[in-house]
């Protein structure tokens, strides 16, 4: 039910929309700026030079592979916060959620100090042979740990509002924990895992700080697409920007597809 | 609600759109009634390489010590991030760069006063953790495939005196990373990350006890010149030469050298 239908009556002065066009505008008129500055007769070549195509192809992998570690750990994350009850829960939410504020220059530290050689993890695990620094499994690390909560806030509301009447019904019928996961909890929040994910992957792609702190920057390896365009604005402003607008493609694609899914849901699902 | 949740989301997700200016105060307006005596005064902005943020700081402060009712405002990036920024209107007096080619790049926007004056040198130093893991002690050893070596990336200067030292001594070295600024291959350094990191002899100075500095003869094939002049659209042009000459004098020399630059 849509509630503004029901009451017939917005209540938004006028004066609301001129603040909010000028907010609008604070984050469309950068881009547009952008938009205007690129050199369109050489975009197709800037945007697929060597390194163009290696960070791009490096970018999409690694944020693939982080989305789908973010599923993995983030599920379960996310149901025991929303569904358990065990003291210091309210405090595991408040440090799952930290890297959503926490610079990434911050996160890159600690995640070297913890998977570094001189790390608290990263001194074993280099005994047993892995090396985490400089590779794209460092890249990952970053990506999934400041993607994480994305994944967690969207599934948790989502698992909040969707309610446990059918997970009961379905235990008093006698299925047991597990079966009723699978069978009635994952499907009822599915809309919003989407998004969620979709919410990660886009947040993995445009990680830059702690990849830069924590990864190092080489081609194929560790360069994805934001510390390209970082070090192509060195000498090459023009592949800078062209860069800079297929990450800005990406984003609004993301957001885009996101968006389209949360409103289907909405109008079929039915939240109350 | 259901609007504004996903407006929300979209927010975070620009939240990395974040643009940074130079906020840099434009001339503080100091009661200046020492009209006759010619006496300097007010604010002058200087805009310097990274490289010399601890000698600019110490230059700025003896330079105010020395003139009463002066301010020298600094502000430290990129070469040519700050070269960005001054042809976008940033307000800059001073523009003192860590290569020649950024001072051509504003001289070419037409943003330079008279000529550069060239006023240090700095050159490449193999930068190792204290207890030096890989024992390294030539840049030969910095080639050997089990050491992680850092360096900058080409489009960087100290990348492209990278690359004229490899080229120069015919050692290809195959870096581990190659970072877009010296501050981050030192960084590596001294969290332990990597080996060894090709940084400028004034940052293994800067770094104190975390590195151990290994000065090795080829560096001398690629020597770095920092260049120094007023900015064409400067406000206060008469501190900015004042401040340029402190640079280039004897005390300026000593304060430069004493952090490892040398003389060009």
């Amino acid at each position: 039910m849509n509630r503004r239908s029901t009451f017939g009556y917005h209540g938004v002065p006028r004066w609301v929309y001129a603040v909010a066009a000028v907010g609008g505008m604070l984050v469309v008129l950068p881009l547009v700026a952008m938009v205007a500055k690129v050199n369109w007769p050489q975009f197709i070549p800037l945007i697929t030079s060597e390194p163009s195509l290696a960070a791009l192809g490096l970018s999409l992998r690694t944020s693939a592979a982080s989305t789908l570690l973010c599923v993995v750990l983030g599920v379960p994350l996310a149901l025991v916060l929303a569904r358990g009850e065990f003291p210091g829960q309210r405090l595991l939410r408040a440090f799952v959620l930290l890297p959503l504020v926490l610079p990434p220059v911050v996160g890159g530290i600690a995640l070297l100090y913890t998977f570094g050689r001189q790390g608290l993890l990263g001194k074993s695990l280099e005994v047993a042979g892995i090396q985490i620094a400089f590779s794209t499994t460092a890249v990952i690390l970053a990506q999934t740990f400041v993607a994480l909560p994305f994944l967690v806030v969207s599934l948790e509301g989502a698992l909040r509002s969707a309610g446990n009447r059918y997970e009961a019904v379905a235990a008093t019928l006698g299925a047991r924990p597990t079966t009723v996961l699978r069978r009635v909890t994952l499907p009822l929040v599915l809309p919003g895992l989407a998004s969620g994910a979709v919410l990660s992957f886009a947040r993995s792609l445009g990680e830059f700080g702690a990849t830069l702190t924590f990864a190092g920057s080489l081609e194929g390896v560790t360069r994805t697409l934001p510390l390209e365009i970082y070090l192509q604005r060195e000498t090459d402003p023009d592949a800078a920007v062209a860069l800079s607008l297929v990450l800005v493609a990406v984003a609004v694609a993301v957001v885009g597809l996101s968006y389209g899914r949360r409103r289907g849901s909405a109008a079929s699902g039915g939240q109350a | 609600m259901r609007i504004l949740r996903t407006s929300f989301s979209a927010a975070l997700l620009g939240g990395a759109l974040a643009a940074s200016l130079a906020g840099c105060a434009s001339g503080a307006p100091e009661p200046s009634n020492g009209s006759a005596t010619g006496q300097l005064s007010g604010t002058v902005t200087v805009f310097a390489a990274a490289s010399l943020k601890s000698t600019f700081t110490q230059l700025a402060k003896d330079f105010e010590a020395k003139n009463p009712g002066t301010k020298v405002t600094l502000s430290f990036a990129g070469s040519s991030d700050l070269v960005t920024q001054i042809t976008q209107g940033a307000p800059a007096d001073v523009f003192a760069s860590a290569d020649t080619k950024s001072m051509t790049k504003l001289a070419e926007a037409k943003l330079v006063d008279g000529t550069a004056t060239d006023f240090a040198t700095n050159v490449l130093e193999i930068a190792v953790p204290p207890s030096n893991p890989a024992s390294i002690s030539s840049f030969a050893d910095l080639a050997k495939p089990e050491v992680k070596v850092v360096t900058c990336a080409s489009q960087v200067p100290c990348g492209t005196a990278t690359d004229t030292v490899e080229k120069a001594t015919g050692i290809p070295l195959s870096p581990v990373s190659e970072e877009s600024s010296v501050t981050d291959v030192l960084g590596k350094v001294t969290s332990g990350e990597a080996d060894a990191g090709l940084v400028y002899v004034t940052d293994v100075k800067g770094a104190g006890d975390k590195v151990k500095g290994i000065p090795f003869p080829e560096s001398d094939k690629a020597v770095n010149t920092y260049p120094i002049a007023t900015v064409g659209t400067g406000k206060n042009k008469e501190l900015a030469a004042a401040f340029i000459a402190a640079v280039t004098g004897e005390a300026g020399k000593k304060v430069l050298s004493d952090a490892g630059f040398g003389t060009p």
